[in-house]
């Protein structure tokens, strides 16, 4: 079943049965599985660089999107800053929004539920004495997060707590934030 | 103890090493012949040796020590079993005492188990370790500590709960930090006076956490997934609602995910004189500090992820949508009248902001692993395990023609775990044995051994059980 040929069912506009046979088939073919994501970031001026998102790796071979997306990112003006655009930690909500949100409407599509509308609010706290340096036992990033979600759709109050419970399980963005993840950093000279 | 362990046999071996060439033959030169070795002469074994003796099967039920051999020797001291004693119950013999919603400790279930083997006057060979299993013509060349053995078909009855899994993380544990896993911990009383971490919220590591705790120890327990069960629901036993509703006779083939459904940890219950509810709610009352998942060591301090809300909220969920179950069950069937009224149960509680980490050294003396179980099946010698080093089986009918498994968690049904679950798959299993041991060839035996009619009912549960 696809949402497009489901008659009377929901349709969320994601396609189920692709994803099913897509875990079926990787299961059997786990280096396929392998992904890579990349970006590459130009510095612009002061605060402001332009990130480019426009290829991946994945299925055992480089894959490219369907067209090259920018993200300017800059800090506000009271940070004496150009505001050219979102701050990157804002990206980071932005990420976590966008991956629980995909996976609200891939989960409601699976059990049938047909939304209405999904309406996700996000806020990080965080200390600036952290990144000011001004206090050492204060961490530079969030020291929490917290996500609402209003969800008009065709099911229970439970059903939508389900939904958007299983959402975060099997989120990769949720799963970035909450555990550690080892990055390194090099640099070359151009 | 872990609801994946109720199946917990004794069996296996203390060696996963290959046999030493030089001592195999060295008491029996020839090796003895038998139509089935079992391996393992605990609950699920022996429910095997009475099927394969009421259908006059020769066979052997070769056991590393004594029967139920786990339960007397590898479990802490104030193990009881997750199911009450009206379900415990083996075929040809039940629960005898007065006892009905008790629940039995490990010493007195290893005594029932041996009553069961004496009641059966099965032939266990105990004190005989399995060291390999090789494949040997039409069958198997089992070789143990005691000599050698060649069957034409092998039953693996070793238990589900041979070993601890403990994660890799604990390599990057300092060495100062205490380690212990749901095998090797007795009491509280062995542990370090200081702060001890448990890891897991299944049967085992609530159990755990609660006693340490009660002994004045500073707990935290680290949680990831986890199922949460009452204890009692409407005045009955869970465990009474799981059966009677038919949950526990649920097939792994009806399961959405059966690689999910047999990973399950086990619910958070505890067998107790006052059969109390034993959920994250209780344990952090009593002082038990909640974490999130162990997410890693990092030097002088352990991780917690931030996802313990989102993993008791889907406890919390789960927990309702089986109850849900159990309510619409009972109005449907008018068991309505006989129980108590409908309860809810508070959502789980959790400390706000999480905790993210704790110091090991000064918080944390000691890490208790309840991370689950795994069995041990290193002396099987042939090429029947998955990538991951999983027995490949389709439902306890192992890849390998004759050989067969018994006791998995959820291996054929819900209850393949349980004490009272051997009956039925153990049946069917045997089933499928008799039909392959009909079409084997016997060039070293008359075919007397099996009547006629087992032959015919066997070779049609052959086909019936080996679906694709």
């Amino acid at each position: 079943m696809t949402a497009s040929t489901t008659s009377r069912g929901a349709d969320n506009g994601v396609n189920v049965q692709a994803l099913l046979d897509a875990k079926a088939a990787l299961a059997q073919a786990p280096e396929a599985a392998r992904f890579k994501w990349r970006a590459t970031s130009e510095w612009v001026n002061g605060t402001h660089s332009r990130a480019t998102v426009d290829g991946f790796f994945g299925l055992g071979s480089d894959q490219r999107h369907r067209r090259s997306f920018e993200f300017d990112s800059d800090h506000p003006e009271i940070f004496a800053a150009t505001d050219n655009g979102a701050t990157p930690v804002e990206y980071v909500l932005v990420g976590l929004a966008g991956c629980l949100s995909a996976g609200i409407a891939s989960v409601a599509q699976y059990r049938n539920i047909q939304l209405h509308s999904v309406r996700a609010s996000l806020e990080a706290g965080m200390d600036l004495q952290g990144v000011l340096g001004i206090d050492e036992r204060v961490r530079n990033g969030f020291d929490g997060i917290k996500v609402h979600y209003e969800i008009d759709a065709d099911a229970t109050p439970e059903q939508i707590a389900a939904l958007v419970a299983q959402s975060q399980k099997r989120s990769a963005v949720f799963d970035i934030l909450v555990n550690p993840t080892e990055v390194s950093v090099s640099s070359s000279k151009a | 103890m872990d609801g994946r362990c109720a199946a917990a046999a004794a069996g296996g071996t203390d060696s996963p090493a290959a046999p030493d060439p030089s001592s195999r033959g060295r008491r029996t030169p020839s090796p003895r012949r038998t139509d089935v070795v079992v391996v393992g002469a605990g609950h699920s074994g022996l429910a095997m040796s009475a099927a394969l003796g009421r259908r006059a099967i020769d066979h052997v039920v070769l056991e590393r020590g004594v029967v139920a051999q786990a339960w007397r020797s590898e479990r802490w001291d104030s193990l009881r079993l997750l199911t009450p004693n009206w379900m415990c119950r083996l075929p040809g013999l039940a629960y005898a005492g007065s006892d009905l919603d008790g629940y039995l400790h490990a010493p007195q279930l290893a005594d029932f188990i041996a009553g069961y083997a004496r009641q059966l006057r099965a032939p266990v060979r105990t004190h005989t370790s399995v060291l390999r299993v090789l494949p040997a013509g039409d069958g198997y060349r089992v070789v143990t500590d005691q000599g050698d053995w060649v069957c034409r078909a092998l039953v693996i009855a070793s238990g589900a709960c041979r070993h601890a899994c403990v994660p890799p993380v604990a390599a990057a544990v300092p060495a100062a930090i205490a380690q212990w896993t749901a095998l090797s911990y007795r009491r509280p009383s062995d542990l370090d006076p200081g702060g001890v971490l448990v890891v897991g919220a299944s049967a085992t590591g609530v159990q755990l956490a609660d006693e340490i705790g009660r002994s004045g120890r500073r707990v935290l327990l680290a949680c990831g997934e986890h199922v949460r069960m009452p204890r009692l629901y409407r005045g009955r036993d869970v465990q009474w609602w799981l059966l009677a509703s038919g949950v526990l006779d649920q097939r792994i083939e009806q399961a959405d995910d059966p690689a999910r459904a047999r990973r399950l940890p086990s619910p958070q219950l505890v067998g107790s004189d006052g059969r109390e509810t034993l959920d994250l709610n209780a344990l952090r009352r009593r002082g038990v500090e909640l974490c999130g998942r162990l997410a890693g060591v990092q030097g002088h301090r352990v991780l917690f992820s931030g996802s313990l809300r989102n993993v008791c909220a889907l406890a919390d969920l789960k927990m309702n949508r089986m109850l849900d179950g159990f309510d619409a069950w009972a109005a449907a069937t008018g068991v309505d009248a006989e129980v108590g009224p409908v309860e809810r149960y508070d959502d789980t509680v959790t400390q706000a902001p999480a905790r993210l980490w704790a110091g090991l050294g000064d918080e944390v003396r000691s890490i208790v692993w309840a991370t689950g179980y795994r069995p041990g099946h290193e002396w099987l010698g042939l090429p029947v395990f998955d990538r991951r080093g999983e027995l490949r089986h389709d439902r306890g009918i192992v890849d390998a023609p004759g050989v067969y498994v018994l006791g998995l968690p959820f291996m054929r049904r819900r209850k393949s775990s349980f004490i009272h679950g051997a009956e039925d798959d153990v049946r069917e299993i045997a089933l499928h044995l008799g039909g392959h041991l009909d079409r084997v060839a016997r060039p070293t035996k008359p075919a007397h051994n099996a009547p006629a009619v087992e032959a015919a009912d066997g070779a049609a549960g052959t086909r019936a059980a080996r679906a694709p």
